[in-house]
């Protein structure tokens, strides 16, 4: 395979912009390792799977009336008993489609992952910036209940939220609010790191020159540190939010799993994987097994991916 | 001279394989020292003395490798050696010294345990006797209150200290060749001085050999009897200090000493002369010096220069400075 | 050095407050915990009577004051749901937990050690090769998963291990021990490498990294220049020096052992303080919870406490002299 260097920017600026992007140091870069390309493809299609679930999936996995008791338990490509339907990976207990709960689970699980980074990254941010440009008071709070809440594990911190929260709403609706509540729980465990590094950039924006500038025209403290500010520091954020991501999305899976997740009514990868575990010894091992395939394949691609990004995107080794 | 040398290196030829290309950082580099003297190898950053010193010791660093060439210690071949003998023969039949006296030394042994695990490891002798020997030697190389400080660790040391430390654990297995790669050059000017009198003190006094490497020509003025000059890989010119000095015979030297034979040396930098040394893997066809040079004819710019044996002659070069008759016709 | 220490004591304390002022909220502002124990059939003066008892008619700052004290002296009440005191409850179940909690962690300083140490000298190997891949794999995979792998390969395919449970445990008057019976042992094999292993290639991939940079450094050389051999070279230089960043890092993780101890005692049903949180929450057992929140916090602000002291010993560069006491 012939190697190629990318082209100089000259040449670039004349080609369209996809061609360019295409040939720049980055693409180079991930067209150059095979571990990239195949995780990204896999993480693409169990995406398209997710996003397209209602148009892609054979079934519906939580319309009751659809269900039906005598499709239960079920093998993955043996006609059942009854009707003689055939279903691709089997049903559970309840007659329900595997295929089609994975998924819906696999929707579940990556709206929770990616709410959660966006509430955490808004949160994180916000507080870095005030920290950083504000400094005093704010400053010494923010950072010190940064620090108090990095002594323990984001997981536990997530528990802990998740089971307060659930004190706090009556019954009835504890189903319904669990994956906001879950959505909140792992945000505000995971605000620190960018509160952290935004403040650390703020600091050493705070003293240039634009900044300066726009101090003397009479910007508002809150106009400087959005439109001035902000764009400046958000390089690093970037990279720090897809590492989240996957750890948000095995947050989750790790919270359902335990039972202070996504409830059986709306389950994602990890409840279905919970469910699963129940029929791991009567011989009906379908039901454990193709959940816990797909999240491996999502952990996974999601990881490699994210390592991968995390060297691409380094100064340091160029 | 009837004593074997104790370095010989004959036509050493070092080269590093990469994508692109093999470069050659010692290009038939010949040389001999002989008991209780002195070489300096003296050359620009890069110029390969660094790389000489770390293949006659065997401590090239992968991709670069010997492939061909000879090394005799005190008259047996060394550099054919099996890694393991060749592990015996560092410490005790050659020792090294290296630039930085902060990174040299293991930060949590004390300098007594590190001189003692030297010294045991070669010399068959106890626990308690290597002990007393290891103050001995800290004394040598005058560090104060060696008895005391023989348990204190690196860090409790100054630089110019440390250094004497390195020398002392250096020469603590007596080898019978020392190799000195810039030695000073991580130190103060004030101690810069103390260290290489030491170092050359404590060599004449064993008859140790040494193979000084340095960038610094008033270092070789002042330590050395011979002098090795390099340039890109290969020896420029190579004889007695006084006389290389003096009267240099390569275009290269001569502007290293500046355009004038100098009635006294003294502390003699680097003069500026136009241009850079090439890189390895950018040499021009012929002489590696004729870019520079303002003596270059059409030979220089075909043919390398001629390469230097270890005992005669003096100037790798077509045209040497002062001589009436040229090495070679003009093509 | 003892301005550091005063210091670090003095910071810990500090985060413990804080977080007894959380578990204290929890209490005041999470339900309401006299209609929680009470239970159903209950009178308005069975409630008034409670309350005055719990001092619940107090002000804040008082009942603040009383929490902790209660706390300090490992009193957190009644749990909601066992109705048995908490103290007891924890008490029964942590040596559960401790046991688990140790032998991962044995089983992952080991390995992750040994691994490590081996993947740096021979870094280009195929065994290390082999091994670095599935230290990455190790590292992706959610812990559960790798449990529920584990119970599935080894309970269900091989019937080797048993997949839930302590096995047979001797008491010992306040401490109950998995380590005597043959059952016991057995039962503690796969949850501890579950545990263990993110620790494990964590630590692997530390120790290999910090190896292979102490390996470039100087002295190392000047330590093969002198002739020394490879193996005193590799373990006697080398090892010492890796051996003092990768203890602060595993020490700090070891407290996290003790949290993530709750997926892995749920995956396998073990009876320790790990499950009965998670049960707590569930329940939304209010007293449970608090206490498991402060005996974390005591466990991970001591260890990193002790990890600071430690490091302080271990370097000689940071000690004021620079003598080696006789």
């Amino acid at each position: 395979m012939v190697e190629t260097t990318p082209p100089p920017a000259a040449t670039r600026a004349r080609m369209s912009r996809f061609t360019s992007a295409w040939q720049s140091d980055f693409a180079w870069k991930f067209r150059r390792s095979p571990v990239a390309i195949v995780s990204f493809l896999v993480l693409m299609t169990l995406v398209l799977g997710a996003v397209f679930a209602p148009l892609v999936a054979p079934y519906d996995p939580f319309d009751p009336g659809s269900l039906n008791l005598m499709n239960g338990f079920t093998p993955p490509m043996e006609p059942n008993m009854f009707s003689g339907e055939v279903f691709w990976l089997g049903t559970d207990d309840q007659g329900r489609d595997v295929f089609s709960t994975i998924l819906f689970g696999m929707r579940i699980s990556l709206f929770v992952g990616f709410a959660a980074v966006l509430f955490a990254m808004l949160l994180g941010v916000t507080l870095g910036l005030l920290a950083g440009y504000l400094g005093g008071w704010t400053e010494t709070i923010i950072m010190r209940a940064a620090d108090v809440q990095l002594t323990f594990p984001a997981i536990l911190v997530a528990m802990l939220i998740f089971g307060i929260a659930k004190g706090i709403t009556p019954v009835e609706y504890r189903d319904q609010m669990a994956i906001w509540v879950l959505i909140i729980a792992i945000g505000l465990s995971d605000w620190v790191q960018f509160a952290r590094v935004v403040r650390g950039a703020t600091l050493v924006e705070k003293n240039k020159e634009y900044v300066q500038a726009a101090r003397l025209i009479g910007r508002s403290k809150g106009a400087i540190m959005l439109r001035h500010i902000l764009p400046n520091v958000m390089s690093p954020v970037l990279v720090i939010a897809t590492i989240s991501l996957a750890l948000a999305i095995i947050a989750e899976a790790t919270l359902s799993f335990l039972g202070v997740g996504a409830p059986p009514t709306q389950p994602s990868l990890g409840t279905l994987i919970r469910i699963g575990q129940g029929f791991l010894f009567s011989g009906e091992w379908w039901i454990l097994f193709f959940p816990a395939v797909t999240l491996l394949m999502l952990a996974l691609s999601v990881n490699l991916l994210g390592d991968w990004l995390r060297d691409a995107l380094n100064p340091r080794l160029k | 001279m009837t004593d074997t040398p104790v370095l010989s290196v004959r036509n050493l030829v070092v080269e590093i394989q990469t994508r692109h290309a093999v470069l050659r950082p010692v290009d038939n580099v010949s040389f001999d020292i002989a008991r209780g003297e002195i070489l300096g190898v003296v050359g620009e950053s890069g110029a390969g003395k660094s790389m000489t010193g770390n293949a006659v010791i065997g401590l090239l660093d992968r991709p670069a490798q010997i492939v061909s060439g000879e090394v005799y210690l005190n008259g047996r071949r060394i550099d054919t050696l099996s890694p393991s003998d060749m592990r015996k023969i560092r410490g005790t039949g050659i020792g090294m010294v290296f630039q930085d006296p902060l990174t040299s030394l293991n930060p949590l042994l004390t300098v007594g345990e590190q001189l003692i695990e030297t010294m045991r490891e070669h010399l068959p002798i106890s626990q308690s006797e290597a002990r007393e020997r290891a103050v001995k030697a800290l004394e040598e190389v005058g560090i104060p209150g060696a008895r005391e400080r023989i348990d204190s660790y690196p860090h409790a040391f100054s630089g110019g200290m440390r250094q004497r430390v390195v020398i002392a654990l250096a020469l603590c297995a007596e080898p019978s060749l020392v190799i000195a790669d810039e030695p000073t050059t991580a130190l103060d000017v004030s101690v810069q001085a103390q260290i290489i009198t030491l170092l050359r003190r404590l060599c004449r006094d064993r008859g140790t050999a040494v193979m000084l490497v340095t960038h610094d020509m008033g270092v070789i003025a002042e330590t050395a009897d011979k002098v090795a000059v390099m340039y890109a890989g290969r020896t420029a010119e190579l004889g007695p200090v006084r006389e290389v000095l003096t009267r240099p015979r390569h275009p290269y030297t001569e502007g290293l000493m500046g355009s004038a034979p100098l009635a006294s040396l003294g502390q003699t930098r680097l003069r500026q002369i136009p241009g850079n040394m090439p890189r390895l893997g950018a040499l021009p066809q012929g002489c590696a010096f004729h870019p520079r040079c303002n003596r270059a004819q059409t030979a220089c710019r075909r043919d390398l220069g001629p390469t230097l044996a270890a005992d005669e002659g003096r100037a790798a070069c077509w045209f040497p400075v002062g001589a009436t008759e040229t090495a070679k016709d003009i093509a | 050095m003892i301005a550091f220490i005063l210091r670090r004591v003095f910071q810990s304390v500090l985060v413990l407050l804080i977080v007894g002022l959380v578990a204290f909220a929890m209490f005041s502002f999470v339900g309401d915990p006299v209609e929680n124990m009470l239970g159903q059939e209950r009178t308005q003066a069975d409630v008034d009577r409670l309350r005055e008892q719990m001092g619940l008619d107090q002000p804040i700052v008082v009942q603040y004051w009383t929490f902790l004290g209660n706390a300090f002296q490992g009193n957190f009440g009644l749990s909601y749901r066992q109705g048995r005191e908490v103290s007891q409850i924890i008490a029964e179940r942590l040596p559960a937990t401790l046991e688990l909690a140790f032998v991962s962690g044995v089983f992952a300083m080991l390995f992750g050690i040994g691994f490590g140490v081996f993947t740096a000298i021979r870094r280009n190997g195929i065994g290390s090769n082999v091994i670095m891949t599935l230290s990455l794999v190790g590292v992706s995979l959610p812990t559960f998963l790798i449990g529920i792998l584990l119970i599935w390969v080894f309970s269900v395919e091989l019937d080797m291990l048993p997949s839930f449970g302590r096995g047979d445990t001797v008491d010992l008057g306040w401490w109950t021990t998995g380590f005597l019976t043959q059952s016991g042992l057995k039962a503690l094999i796969l949850p501890s490498i579950t545990l263990g292993l993110y620790q494990m290639t964590l630590i692997m991939r530390l120790v290999r990294s910090e190896m292979l940079e102490v390996l470039r450094q100087d002295y190392i050389r000047f330590a093969r220049a002198r002739g020394l051999r490879e193996k005193s070279v590799n373990f006697r230089h080398a090892l010492k020096n890796t051996l003092v960043p990768v203890i602060t890092v595993t020490g700090l993780q070891l407290g996290s052992i003790i949290a993530f101890a709750i997926i892995t005692e749920t995956v396998f049903q073990w009876p320790g303080v790990g499950l009965l949180f998670i049960n707590a929450i569930q329940f939304v057992d209010i007293p449970v919870m608090a206490a498991y929140l402060m005996l974390i916090s005591v466990m991970f602000v001591g260890i990193n406490l002790i990890v600071d002291l430690l490091y302080f010993a271990i370097d000689p560069r940071l000690r004021v002299d620079g003598t080696k006491g006789h």
